[in-house]
């Protein structure tokens, strides 16, 4: 409870909490305001926005609502994101917690591993593992988060690493606990809060990574996606700009949304390290 | 009450300290009023929570930034430190008034040498050349006695013992000839023996220097051997003051009587009956550490604890008793099979621990069980009291309810509230903390209970409560308890045997009242004469027969 009045003592979490509302009721409101498919054709092609008053925000080169996509959009981005974190942080924190606890040659073993995927530029492998598995929106979305786990293995490893040698957890193997019960019930709680944190992070990459596989038009076309509409707006870039910079600045404020959040989560979480 | 007399370096007067709102009191301290005269070592004593470190922090006006000072004056040289500007303090910090830390690892910037960190003061205060500075550091390391001090001023803090690394404080804190120096528990982290050198060696550097001292501490014994003066302090107010002797042989308030008779005595209760059967026998157990090196090259191996035998008659308490490093606590970990030892045999109901395997220790784990030092790092925060003492009768497949239920009753029989086992963790104090350890260690019915340090942690009235109740559970339970201290008095309290460690060997063992009363080795003879205000205890003790 201490936690969440710290939250909201903070403008800055407070204002990126609001702008992901923001995002998540767009996502929630599309089918309300747009019963249409997004993708199909609704009027003349490169209407600029604010001009036509059936088409809030215009149309792109090939005649589709831009408003429509990008409240389709959102919920792609948000979905991409969500899931690409969850599948990051489940693998990051297995590899990292049975690296922490057992250090030795279990942890050389995952630690190698996950330096071979680190060394890696994410991107790069992203774009193999698209290439390999062909690019629906399940494989973008798995491809993304199997790209991402080795930060969160990394900060997960090192917090079992602090903890396992703590007081408490020796009380809890004096008491005849298996292994499993100290990792997830003693140890795994008290690691969470800053690997929780870090999930913000994963997640605005995630959102990112999505958006810019679009862009080399490597993502999903059958999906209404903020990066999908850069990808096309690019044949346009220099007289309808608007095409690419308006799903730019929804990206733009959900990162910086997501962002928000995640500091802002962090002093909550962390109050001391606010303190400084 | 506060009588300023002319010599006076430091007064201060109705001094308060505010906390920002939601603290557990309005104000860190309130009407505080006291004066050092330029010649006296003024001890400023009290338990955790007292003000004390806030009062030096606020003379300094090193507060942290939402305490502030809300009233009375802080007078130095004429003038008020309370409303002195930013420039003036810094002057007068290091220049006027000088420091000491508790832990001076921390207090040291690692990655500099000594010589340059005490160098710095006097680059930073005064117009000095290199060569110059040169000569005034060695000879302020001369003058704080560390050994050879040439070497010294090139080492980086690590390479140096705790011993020689508040020495090098101390000069440090000396280097611009402050008229005041104030010490916040400079020897609380380091072992007895040293502390004993260090309080002689602030003593000395008093009277030699003529600089007056304000030394904060929470231990009577440490007040006995250095105050001339004394302040007593609870909840951020001045209970009693006066000259040591007074304090010490005629205390006024009720509070400062509980806390001189906390104290605990240097002698050994009369021996109890000892039983002929032993319930544990540890012998020849070593464990060495070795680190570093691959492929055996470079390996650098600690012998930790060396081939060490002991036995404990069942519902005795054996006490094993050394310094830092002695081996003491690994061998205390040896013991429940934290660690696994490399050699020895150790004999509980019939099993050799030593070489069971991590399966068995898991199974049998019920019949020895431990108490640790920390009670704020061995209790899991995110668990509720009930459920961290109900842990262990779970694992070991008692139903949740019924060891939920059951350890309501441990609450009760702990002396702790049986329905605070709703609480967490962080609700509970220091000494309630180590109760709720004791329940959690007792859950399982333990024929043998390991306590590391049980009460090092905590202040000597709530260390006194808990030693009493370790020793009632003890005579009730029938347990029987291995207890590792580094402190003489917490031992000569509650164990029937002891058992002094030095660098991983036992030096001594034998009964309590023989091991204390007439010390054969070397090194427990310097361990009890090291013991801060030794003469006064027992003094003390004589007085009380």
């Amino acid at each position: 409870m201490d936690a969440v009045k710290r939250y909201f003592r903070s403008p800055a979490a407070v204002a990126g909490l609001v702008l992901l509302l923001i995002v998540i009721a767009m996502a929630i409101s599309a089918g309300f305001f747009y019963p249409r498919d997004p993708l199909a054709l609704a009027g003349r092609p490169l209407i600029w926005p604010f001009s036509n008053p059936r088409f809030l925000l215009g149309t792109d080169n090939s005649g589709r609502d831009i408003a429509a996509q990008i409240l389709y959009g959102a919920r792609i981005s948000l979905l991409i994101g969500g899931v690409a974190t969850a599948i990051a942080i489940l693998i990051g924190i297995f590899v990292g917690a049975f690296a922490g606890y057992y250090g030795g040659w279990v942890d050389t073993v995952l630690m190698r591993v996950t330096e071979a995927f680190q060394t890696l530029p994410n991107f790069v492998l992203l774009l193999v593992l698209v290439a390999v598995f062909g690019s629906t929106l399940t494989t973008v979305t798995i491809a993304v988060g199997v790209v991402s786990w080795p930060a969160p293995a990394r900060l997960t490893r090192a917090e079992f690493l602090s903890l396992r040698n703590r007081e408490f957890v020796q009380a809890g193997r004096t008491l005849g606990m298996r292994d499993i019960q100290l990792i997830l019930g003693e140890i795994l709680p008290n690691a969470l809060p800053p690997v929780i944190v870090y999930a913000s992070v994963v997640m605005a990459v995630a959102i990112l990574l999505e958006s810019a596989l679009a862009f080399l038009r490597l993502s999903d076309p059958n999906v209404a996606s903020w990066g999908n509409l850069i990808g096309l707006g690019r044949d346009v870039l220099r007289v309808q700009w608007y095409v690419s910079a308006i799903p730019g600045i929804a990206i733009l404020m959900t990162v910086l949304a997501v962002s928000l959040v995640g500091q802002g989560l962090n002093d909550a979480l962390n109050p001391r390290l606010k303190s400084r | 009450m506060s009588e300023t007399p002319d010599n006076a370096v430091l007064s201060i007067e109705h001094l308060g300290v505010r906390l920002p709102a939601g603290a557990d009191r309005p104000h860190a301290l309130s009407d505080v009023s006291l004066s050092i005269a330029s010649d006296e070592i003024l001890c400023v004593v009290g338990e955790s929570g007292s003000g004390k470190s806030m009062m030096a922090n606020a003379i300094m006006r090193l507060l942290p930034n939402d305490v502030t000072i809300d009233g009375g004056r802080v007078m130095f040289e004429g003038r008020d430190l309370a409303s002195a500007s930013v420039a003036e303090m810094r002057r007068v910090r290091g220049a006027g008034i000088a420091m000491i830390f508790q832990e001076p690892m921390t207090a040291l910037n690692p990655l500099r040498t000594i010589g340059d960190q005490i160098g710095e003061m006097f680059s930073i205060h005064t117009e000095l050349s290199k060569a110059e500075i040169g000569a005034k550091v060695l000879a302020l390391l001369a003058d704080v006695r560390i050994p050879d001090p040439k070497v010294a001023a090139k080492a980086y803090p690590h390479e140096l013992s705790g011993g020689q690394r508040q020495r090098a404080m101390i000069a440090m804190a000396l280097a611009l000839d402050p008229k005041l120096l104030i010490a916040d528990e400079p020897t609380t982290a380091l072992d007895v023996t040293t502390q004993a050198q260090i309080l002689k060696l602030i003593r000395d550097l008093q009277q030699r220097r003529k600089a007056a001292i304000l030394f904060i501490t929470h231990d009577f014994g440490v007040v006995a051997e250095i105050a001339d003066r004394v302040v007593v302090m609870q909840h951020g107010a001045i209970v009693e003051q006066g000259a040591a002797n007074t304090v010490l042989n005629d205390p006024r308030h009720a509070y400062t009587k509980q806390l001189i008779a906390a104290v605990p005595p240097l002698k050994a209760p009369p021996p109890r009956a000892l039983s002929a059967e032993n319930i544990l026998t540890i012998s020849g157990v070593s464990k060495t550490y070795r680190t570093g090196g691959f492929l055996g090259r470079g390996a650098r191996v600690t012998p930790t604890v060396r081939d060490v035998s002991l036995v404990l008659p069942r519902g005795a308490t054996l006490g094993i008793v050394g310094e830092s490093g002695s081996g003491k606590s690994t061998l205390a970990r040896c013991i429940v099979r934290l660690i696994d030892p490399d050699a020895g045999a150790i004999l509980l109901e019939g099993n050799d621990w030593a070489k069971m395997t991590r399966e068995n220790v898991r199974r049998e784990t019920r019949h020895i069980q431990m108490v640790f030092q920390d009670p704020f790092a061995s209790l899991n925060p995110r668990r509720k009291a009930a459920e961290l003492v109900a842990q262990g009768p779970i694992v070991h497949g008692t139903p949740r309810a019924k060891a939920i239920a059951d350890a309501k009753e441990l609450f009760a029989l702990v002396g702790l509230d049986p329905s605070a086992g709703d609480r967490f963790p962080h609700e509970f104090s220091g000494g309630q903390r180590q109760r709720i350890g004791l329940a959690r260690a007792l859950a399982l019915k333990p024929a043998v209970l390991v306590a590391d340090e049980p009460v090092s942690a905590l202040d000597v009235s709530v260390q006194a409560q808990v030693l009493k109740l370790l020793a009632e559970l003890r005579q009730r339970l029938g347990l029987s308890i291995v207890f590792i201290t580094h402190d003489l008095r917490v031992a000569a309290q509650i164990c029937d045997l002891v058992a002094v460690m030095k660098d991983g060997a036992v030096v001594e063992q034998g009964l309590a009242g023989d091991v204390f009363g007439n010390p054969q080795h070397p090194y427990t003879q310097a361990l009890l004469a090291s013991i801060p205000g030794g003469d006064f205890t027992r003094k003390r003790d004589a007085a009380l027969l």
